[in-house]
């Protein structure tokens, strides 16, 4: 029998009674979410499950939601039943205060370093990870580079106004002009350039 | 008592005291073909533990794609496997084109696997002839750099570059092929076949060759899966999965190839099935350049979809029609919202599955991308690949996996 997305669905159901939730096929692809604490049981089942058989680890990275009050960081896995074709989307969030999150690293050895990647992007702590440090940034950063509180381009500029194109709004993240501060170096400007005159 | 240790001098026990040595390979190294560093444990010259420094060359795709439109995405994918940029391109517009619903033209999806059969063909001879180089045989490495270069004409055609190519946009290509094009495609299909053989000729049976190559490197299919090899790489190891075959896109699911495999996932392994999907590729090109020949009058002339919102109108259009003008500026100045979703699509690249998530929430850039690099995942492996071999075993298990240090960093 063809392994159907109802059949996933309907297996993690009866096995996690109310803890796998949020069920949705984006695109035909069967995604739903756990709590962190649950992470390792539902990979590990649907993993061993003969019937399931997800032993690929196709990716795993983590997305940044400020918004959500106590789940900001969500953890994505893509997971690839080979033999059967099937491909699933499993996401664990987790406050930003804490971001503790079991490590997949002891299922899949593929996932060690993704997670050192996601780790250091986003700084979920991996419990449990063998070598959980920075890969592709410098050891010395302080900060975790892709979350959403730091803007690409420099915040001291005023030359710019990308609200004109509609730019600045986009995410939430358009008013990141501290305006206090943009009012006290236009003033200072003005008054240099009223010396300079 | 295993193969390594009968090469290996064993000293009457406590004659000298143990000891082992730190040699430093990379990051610039010349037999490294790329930046990054290994660290490798040496016992005289047997690896007894590796460790990889990645990131020399790290980029912030994945946060400059946050602020970018979808168009202004494509140049960055190039710069990941740059041996094989268009495949990187393409399966780029096939994720936007997923998630905006666009359905392309059939002769454009024809025209995208010519495109990207080329791109493989690229990718794989480079790494077979440097494998070639690693083992001391330097002609191969620049007999078939010629054809590579021929490929490289072919891209130059279509889209005016050559390594970091660009090529193509959401919905089709920037321009129709034009007959130089496939004039050179036809010499490319012609001489290539010629070339491959006499390549292979001087290396599949070449004895040094077989030597430095058999049984180093190897992995099982099962510790290939739980690294998450994929590609050339795990197919070696002897599991048959390939993208196209398994979630076809532009149209793969309308030609005829087989999939090689190995069967111990070594060097030499991965050496044949690069190889033998090098003449699959080419059984492929052969087969598209014949269907995009069958298309007759205006169809013949079809190379994009019919997307206004996000395929730039003729520059003529632009000048004298108002509508044109203001698409263009629109998706010029990136003005246009993307439909919000998420979408994983993924498609085989010259070292594997290459797969971008994209997340978007309705605004005019991605709220989130991620590229699933193959090349980062499997190369977490190399420590368990050298482990117990020689240091000049090192490099060529290095050369047999592709390592492309573009795609490693992002």
């Amino acid at each position: 029998m063809a392994l159907t997305n109802e059949t996933i669905r309907l297996r993690l159901q009866e096995k996690f009674t109310g803890e796998v939730t949020g069920f949705e096929e984006p695109f035909g692809l069967l995604t739903f979410s756990a709590p962190k604490d649950s992470n390792l049981k539902v990979l590990q089942f649907l993993y061993e499950d003969a019937e399931l058989g997800f032993q690929f680890l196709t990716d795993l990275c983590a997305v940044h939601y400020p918004e959500r009050r106590g789940e900001e960081l969500a953890v994505v896995y893509h997971l690839h039943n080979l033999v059967e074709n099937v491909r699933i989307r499993f996401k664990v969030y987790t406050n930003i205060s804490q971001p503790d999150v079991f490590t997949a690293s002891k299922l899949f050895e593929s996932a060690n370093w993704m997670e050192r990647e996601t780790y250091d992007f986003y700084g979920v702590n991996f419990v449990g990870h063998p070598n959980l440090k920075r890969i592709l940034n410098v050891d010395e950063m302080e900060y975790f580079p892709l979350r959403k509180e730091f803007p690409l381009e420099d915040q001291t500029r005023i030359d710019k106004d990308d609200e004109m194109f509609g730019r600045g709004g986009t995410n939430g993240f358009g008013d990141r002009w501290d305006e206090e501060k943009l009012r006290t170096i236009s003033e200072a400007e003005q008054n240099d350039s009223k010396e300079i005159l | 008592m295993s193969v390594v240790d009968q090469h290996h001098v064993m000293l009457p026990e406590g004659s000298i005291g143990k000891q082992t040595s730190t040699l430093n390979l990379g990051p610039t190294h010349p037999a490294t073909h790329g930046v990054f560093q290994n660290i490798l444990e040496l016992d005289g010259e047997r690896i007894v533990d590796a460790e990889q420094t990645v990131g020399y060359i790290h980029r912030a795709f994945e946060k400059l794609a946050e602020r970018r439109p979808l168009y202004q995405i494509t140049p960055l994918t190039d710069r990941l496997n740059y041996c094989s940029s268009p495949i990187n391109n393409m399966g780029w517009h096939i994720t936007c084109e997923k998630l905006l619903g666009i359905k392309t033209p059939k002769r454009v999806d024809y025209l995208r696997v010519i495109i990207m059969e080329l791109a493989r063909i690229s990718d794989h001879l480079i790494c077979s002839s440097v494998m070639g180089v690693d083992t001391g045989a330097f002609t191969g490495f620049l007999y078939v750099m010629q054809y590579r270069e021929l490929i490289y004409e072919i891209y130059e055609e279509v889209c005016g570059s050559r390594l970091t190519t660009n090529i193509g946009r959401i919905g089709g290509f920037e321009r129709n092929f034009n007959d130089i094009a496939f004039r050179k495609l036809e010499q490319f299909l012609d001489e290539y076949p010629k070339v491959l053989k006499e390549f292979e000729n001087l290396f599949t049976r070449n004895r040094i060759f077989m030597e430095r190559t058999m049984g180093i490197g190897g992995i099982s299919a099962e510790r290939a899966l739980n690294y998450g090899f994929t590609g050339p790489n795990l197919r070696a190891a002897g599991v048959d999965y390939d993208v196209r075959v398994h979630s076809p896109y532009s149209s793969y699911e309308d030609f005829n190839f087989n999939v090689p495999v190995g069967s111990t996932g070594d060097c030499y392994d991965r050496f044949l099935v690069r190889n033998k999907e090098m003449w699959e590729s080419l059984s492929i090109i052969r087969q598209a350049y014949q269907k995009v020949q069958e298309f007759k009058g205006e169809e013949a002339e079809v190379f994009h979809a019919d997307v206004p919102e996000y395929y730039l109108p003729k520059k003529e259009d632009v000048y004298t029609k108002m509508e044109a003008l203001i698409y263009h500026f629109k998706i010029i100045m990136g003005e246009t919202d993307i439909p919000s979703g998420e979408v994983y699509s993924a498609v085989e690249g010259g070292n594997g599955e290459l797969g971008f998530y994209l997340i978007s929430d309705g605004g005019r850039t991605p709220y989130r991308l991620h590229f699933r690099r193959p090349c980062f995942i499997y190369y977490q492996a190399y420590t368990e690949l050298v482990k117990d071999s020689m240091l000049s075993d090192a490099i060529i298990v290095m050369s047999s996996l592709n390592l492309i240090a573009g795609e490693l960093d992002a």
